[in-house]
């Protein structure tokens, strides 16, 4: 008997480590298989290029042979196959091939040019989370009340400004008029390169100096760019604040802790919050991926010498090494983080296990 | 036959509906009349009906020439002759503004004309047919929703070349996905119907079912779908233009527009702010408007 149940113990067991492990192995082969897909798009994307690459090395005016020579060197004489071939090869080995203005390796530059987009988007999260999570709490709370529709009113607004145009009336307000923040660039030009690169964090690596001047300069400069990034965070991260304590506060164990006489501010935040957080995190994570997109019109406004800007200038000159490149890091960032947000549920979700 | 006597609010509400056309009215009645208790939903549809408007009398509204230079004229502050002030070149920035309405209005209707097909068919044959289709159908949509859709779009104009044609390719391309998963959804849920259970016994082909019965009744919602996200649309054309990879100068097409005041806007601010708060009245109008007529249709949600 005893024996018997230890089997079906054992068993059971077996049956869901199989399970856990089928699971494991679907989200691995769903994962690759987007991956692949993402390899094909962009080889394709940088196949439809309409200028010819060869003529953009050699000039329009080469003779036949130094074209086919080149055409060679850059592998575009190959059959369509045998350039992807070669693409996920290349791939493989983290070479994205050279920028057609400096000639320099492209992973190099976006080695050099990432930190700069990376403190940007952590200072937006920042502020973004910081106003827009306290704000949908706030909103979910009033629900219905004026301050409800404010705070919808404030998002919506975030959800329909074009962020470019939002960050040059900054601009014009605060840095012309006012002079208030700091203008274009990370930080005031006579700053410029003063302070050892040690992690390419500007304002992490001042204050590890111990240069307070290049720290306030850097800060004066980010606040604004921030600032404007973070108010599309805050549009979105209230609704969607708002939404979940929504659902929350409708639950039974809400009523029961506020029958029990637990305070108003204590159903919120210990009881109703807590239960979100997890949710919220895989949002936060989420949104802080999509600051890509945004930093691709923002570093344009304000001159910001990152990954954005990196990839506007290569998009406007045609350069499509560079495109591609990004655009395969952009994919893979936001599948990462997908994946993330995914695994995270199921870590913290006591239900899902 | 009773309608004429008691008339069309009689008519409109009557318990007991004559027909099929007329419950259909009733129905979007019904959504009218809680669409109307929404004033800011209200207040949006009023703007775009306003755009729609000058979009479609332009030529009788317009002050000046949307291309007529007058360097004399140039960066004039608003107001007397020109309402809005003049740009750079001395064109009527107020006249310039409102030919652009003709731009986004085509913007948005050719997205939407290319979208709907594309996304109601892709997510219609995969949540029918199931299986490999199915798989294979919603991986690629999935790898279209994971990029940010002004990068995708950025990817694609580069590729095709700059100019407002591809401009709207690239946006279409970047639009149909979520419709697509929106129709997959509902089609799971419709296909083992009684109706389509009745069709496929009287010997309806697969291909007969989908398009005539499932793909009709998905319209509803993708409608819907589409209206929330006119205002994307609308920002992402907008940035593509002040990339410059959308509509090439001197189109009066308002992202363009703010990018090329961009060098005289510490002085002459109205160059750059006007054609933005043209932007965002419209996609906030988009955004209110799309709103309201989600609550009008699902009334269980606040």
């Amino acid at each position: 008997m005893s024996h018997a149940t230890d089997n079906a113990v054992r068993a059971s067991g077996r049956r869901l480590n199989w399970r856990r492990y089928s699971r494991w192995s679907t989200t691995l082969a769903s994962v690759a298989t987007t991956l692949a897909l993402l390899v094909v798009l962009t080889f394709v994307i940088g196949r439809l290029m309409p200028v010819d690459p060869v003529i953009a090395v050699v000039g329009a005016d080469a003779d036949r042979a130094t074209y086919l020579k080149v055409q060679q060197e850059l592998g575009l004489d190959q059959p369509l196959y045998r350039q992807f071939v070669i693409f996920v090869g290349q791939l493989f080995r983290g070479d994205f091939g050279t920028t057609l203005l400096t000639g320099r390796p492209v992973m190099d530059d976006i080695v050099r040019v990432l930190p700069a987009t990376i403190e940007l988007a952590t200072v937006t999260i920042i502020l973004g989370a910081g106003i827009g999570i306290p704000l949908g709490v706030f909103a979910a709370v009033n629900r219905g009340r004026a301050a409800d529709h404010v705070v919808r009113l404030i998002a919506l607004l975030g959800h329909s400004t074009p962020i470019f145009w939002i960050g040059m009336v900054g601009l014009m307000v605060f840095y012309a008029k006012l002079g208030w923040v700091g203008g274009s660039g990370r930080v005031d030009i006579y700053y410029e390169g003063m302070t050892d690169e040690k992690t390419g964090f500007l304002l992490l690596d001042s204050l590890l100096a111990g240069d307070m001047d290049v720290f306030w300069s850097a800060v004066s400069h980010i606040i604004l760019p921030a600032s404007v990034l973070a108010y599309s965070k805050i549009a979105y991260l209230s609704r969607i604040t708002r939404s979940f304590m929504l659902e929350q506060l409708h639950q039974e164990y809400v009523t029961t802790a506020r029958a029990k006489g637990v305070s108003a501010r204590n159903v919120v935040w210990k009881h109703a919050f807590k239960n979100i957080r997890v949710q919220l995190v895989t949002v936060v994570a989420l949104s802080y991926g999509g600051m890509l997109e945004g930093a691709v019109l923002i570093e344009t406004v304000f001159g910001w010498p990152g990954f954005g800007q990196y990839l506007t200038n290569a998009l406007v000159i045609g350069d499509m090494n560079v495109v591609v490149a990004c655009t395969l890091i952009i994919g893979c960032v936001f599948i990462t983080l997908n994946l993330i947000s995914d695994l995270l549920y199921k870590f913290f979700d006591p239900r899902i296990k | 036959m009773t309608t004429n006597s008691k008339g069309l609010k009689a008519w409109l509400t009557a318990e007991d509906t004559e027909s099929p056309t007329q419950a259909a009215i009733q129905n979007i009645w019904m959504i009218w009349r809680r669409f109307a208790d929404n004033p800011l939903g209200l207040l949006g549809l009023g703007i775009i009906l306003l755009l729609v408007f000058a979009a479609i009398f332009v030529p009788w509204i317009a002050t000046y020439s949307p291309f007529e230079q007058n360097l004399q004229s140039a960066l004039r502050p608003p107001g007397g002759a020109h309402l809005l002030g003049t740009d750079e070149l001395g064109r009527d920035i107020f006249s310039r503004i409102l030919w652009g309405s003709r731009i986004t209005l085509s913007i948005i209707v050719i997205v939407s004309i290319i979208v709907a097909p594309i996304g109601m068919l892709v997510g219609c044959f995969a949540g029918y047919y199931g299986g490999w289709l199915d798989t294979i159908l919603m991986r690629i949509t999935e790898l279209f929703l994971s990029f940010p859709s002004l990068i995708l779009a950025l990817a694609f104009v580069a590729a095709l070349g700059p100019s407002l044609e591809n401009a709207v390719i690239a946006i279409a391309l970047t639009q149909w996905p979520p419709i697509a998963r929106l129709a997959r959804a509902e089609s799971l849920s419709l296909r083992h119907r009684d109706h389509i259970s009745a069709v496929r016994l009287m010997g309806a082909s697969n291909l007969r079912i989908v398009l005539s019965h499932i793909v009709p009744l998905c319209i509803p919602s993708v409608v819907v779908r589409i209206t929330l996200n006119m205002a994307g649309i609308i920002l992402t054309a907008a940035g593509l233009g002040f990339l410059g990879l959308g509509a090439q100068p001197p189109t009066p097409e308002w992202g363009a527009m703010v990018s090329t005041g961009r060098r005289f806007m510490l002085d002459s601010w109205w160059v750059v702010s006007m054609p933005g708060i043209a932007i965002l009245t419209v996609s906030l109008a988009f955004n209110l408007a799309g709103d309201a007529l989600r609550d009008a249709l699902d009334p269980r949600q606040e």
